[in-house]
């Protein structure tokens, strides 16, 4: 037995100490100790109810009965969901526009003004504290009606507007541009992924910048050819986390349109949609199938992300991966 | 360093031209929200007529309105929220520091199974689970029972925010291993070393997991909407949808007097805590 133990363990330590046998089953005793309550939620909360969903969205399920009077259905689900259900694919394409538009800005914006605020300079918290603040009142209803305010007809944007002589548009009633009021909520929460990027940025060895100082790179140049590659595992990290959260938005749009996802379903997020389906017209089953297909395209879209990263990732060997 | 860092920056007329940009960024960012402050306090006739920053006249009745506009005086729901928020933060510390402890300091059979899994759960919306966990939950009685928080509680005591995990485990990481090795030698089990080498040590992680439970839960929505049912149990976020429903002129003022009032705790947190806030997000989003 000690044999074994050598070989399975050969870098530990040359002090000996006694009972190691006893001290590892002791640590595996408290290993699943300390992890009881996870495991518990686990169970109970994660993987038990993903059964049940994914039982669900092959039934016809209302929750006004109980589990097992469930009707099986087979692909019904998913067969209406991708053949008959208009309002499905319509809620698909408002949500990839919504993840399309708002997730470049929002880098962009971030990144920018990220550039703007490394420099050694008076105030620079304060600045940062101040970008960041939005971002911290987030999803909050409270933030989204502030928001939709200021884009009614006779909100704060059109009186601003009408500074310049521009004539208004009542934004958020109209189907053409209620979403894009939205997307401009998620770009003015910009604070987040600002933070990170800064932190990013100063870990970009300043000899970088002095080396092409002396060769004679612009700005640009340094930009393009110094900040962008040592950045990129930054602008990675952000770019999926800000995909997957624009995928999930749904506060602003609950609130917006009162919790129709309109005008017009303009602004009909996936997540929006399914809460309707789900918690307004009780189609549980239904709802369960477009859960089930919307982790899925989550799962499918972050591989992706990861796939792609291979060829525009840097990451540079002395530093942290 | 910040020699080395000025002769990296663009030379001339650049801090200047910096700062008023700066500065034009600071006015955009701010405006809805001092729009928003100025507003509570307007009356509804000027909120119609004047949509400039200050009020010509104070108006504080907005607020007394607002929070006596339901049924259920605005004071309960703020006190819900309270409730839910700071039970949250229990929850999610104390379960997430064991469940870390596990992952990241201790060897026992299928731990990289484990640790496997619980990054898989990061990754997992929660409007994948809740229709199960709706139906669930009301089976048990709990969705519009006694307990109506149950459904927003249980979960976090069971360190189901695979977050804070993720985040104490790297915390965790860094705290060096000499120290266990030498309170193994002394003895110590490894309750023992939880006790008094990873729970002292792991302080900093765990108020950066108490201050973003807090604003998350607080700020948090969809969850509160689909299982609180009655109005006497409805947080802030929640009954702020209710002005919504009955937009009519005159509800525009009391709605941006509790809207402004639901922000206030977040704000209060922010202020204090904004140094650590964002190193917190530093830490976590770095290192992920």
């Amino acid at each position: 037995m000690t044999a074994s133990t050598l070989t399975r363990d050969p870098a530990a330590p040359a002090v000996h100490r006694p009972g190691r046998r006893v001290r590892r089953r002791r640590e595996n005793v408290a290993g699943y100790v300390f992890l009881s309550p996870w495991l518990l939620g686990l169970l109970g909360i994660t993987a038990i109810p993903m059964l049940i969903s994914l039982y669900l969205s092959f039934t016809d399920y209302s929750p006004l009965i109980s589990l097992g009077d469930a009707s099986w259905v087979g692909l019904d689900n998913y067969r209406r969901m991708f053949t008959a259900d208009q309002s499905y694919w319509h809620a698909v394409t408002v949500t990839i526009t919504f993840a399309l538009v708002a997730v470049p800005l929002k880098l962009a914006a971030a990144l920018g003004v990220a550039l703007l605020l490394n420099r050694t300079m008076r105030g620079i918290s304060v600045f940062r504290g101040l970008f960041y603040l939005p971002s911290l009142l987030g999803g909050s209803v409270a933030l989204a009606i502030v928001w939709v305010s200021m884009f009614n007809r006779e909100g704060a944007f059109n009186s601003f507007l009408a500074l310049f002589g521009i004539e208004g548009l009542p934004w958020v009633n109209d189907p053409d541009w209620a979403l894009y009021t939205l997307i401009l909520l998620a770009v003015w929460q910009f604070g987040a992924p600002m933070v990170i990027f800064l932190a990013g940025l100063k870990q970009v060895p300043v000899e970088l910048y002095e080396a092409a100082s002396v060769d004679g790179a612009s700005a640009w140049r340094k930009f393009v050819h110094i900040t962008l590659p040592m950045l990129s595992p930054v602008i990675f990290f952000n770019l999926v986390l800000e995909t997957i959260n624009g995928f999930q938005g749904f506060t602003s749009a609950f609130v917006l349109s009162n919790g129709t996802g309109g005008p017009v379903d303009s602004t009909l997020m996936y997540t929006l949609n399914l809460y309707i389906k789900g918690f307004v017209e009780l189609d549980m089953g239904y709802a369960s199938a477009m859960a089930w297909v919307f982790l899925l395209v989550i799962g499918a879209i972050t591989v992706l992300l990861f796939s792609t990263g291979r060829f525009w990732v840097h990451y540079s060997d002395n530093e942290e991966r | 360093m910040s020699s080395a860092a000025d002769r990296a920056a663009p030379p001339a007329r650049g801090p200047l031209l910096r700062l008023l940009a700066l500065l034009i960024i600071v006015a955009v960012v701010l405006y809805p929200l001092i729009w928003m402050i100025g507003t509570s306090v307007k009356s509804p006739q000027e909120i119609v007529s004047n949509i400039g920053l200050i009020p010509e006249k104070f108006t504080p009745g907005n607020f007394a309105e607002g929070w006596t506009k339901f049924d259920v005086s605005f004071g309960r729901f703020f006190l819900n929220s309270a409730l839910v928020s700071l039970l949250t933060v229990l929850g999610n510390t104390i379960s997430c520091l064991l469940a870390a402890y596990a992952l990241g300091r201790l060897r026992f059979r299928l731990r990289g199974v484990w640790f496997a899994v619980m990054i898989g759960t990061l990754l997992l919306p929660g409007h994948v689970l809740i229709i199960p966990q709706y139906i669930l939950f009301r089976s048990l009685g709990w969705v519009g029972g006694d307990w109506p928080y149950l459904p927003l509680l249980v979960p976090a005591f069971l360190a189901t925010e695979a977050f804070f995990v993720f985040l104490i485990v790297q915390f965790m990481r860094g705290i060096p291993r000499e120290l266990d090795e030498a309170a193994v030698i002394d003895g110590a089990s490894p309750y023992g070393i939880f006790r008094h080498v990873i729970l002292p040590l792991s302080r900093p992680a765990l108020v950066t997991t108490a201050i973003f439970s807090f604003i998350w839960t607080w700020n948090d929505f969809f969850r509160q909407l689909v299982f609180l049912s009655e109005l006497k149990d409805y947080t802030a976020p929640v009954a702020l949808t209710l002005f919504i429903d009955s937009t009519s002129e005159s509800a525009v003022g009391p709605m941006f007097a509790m809207s402004l009032l639901s922000l206030i705790p977040v704000f209060l947190f922010f202020v204090a805590f904004q140094r650590l806030l964002v190193e917190g997000i530093n830490t976590s989003g770095l290192k992920g």
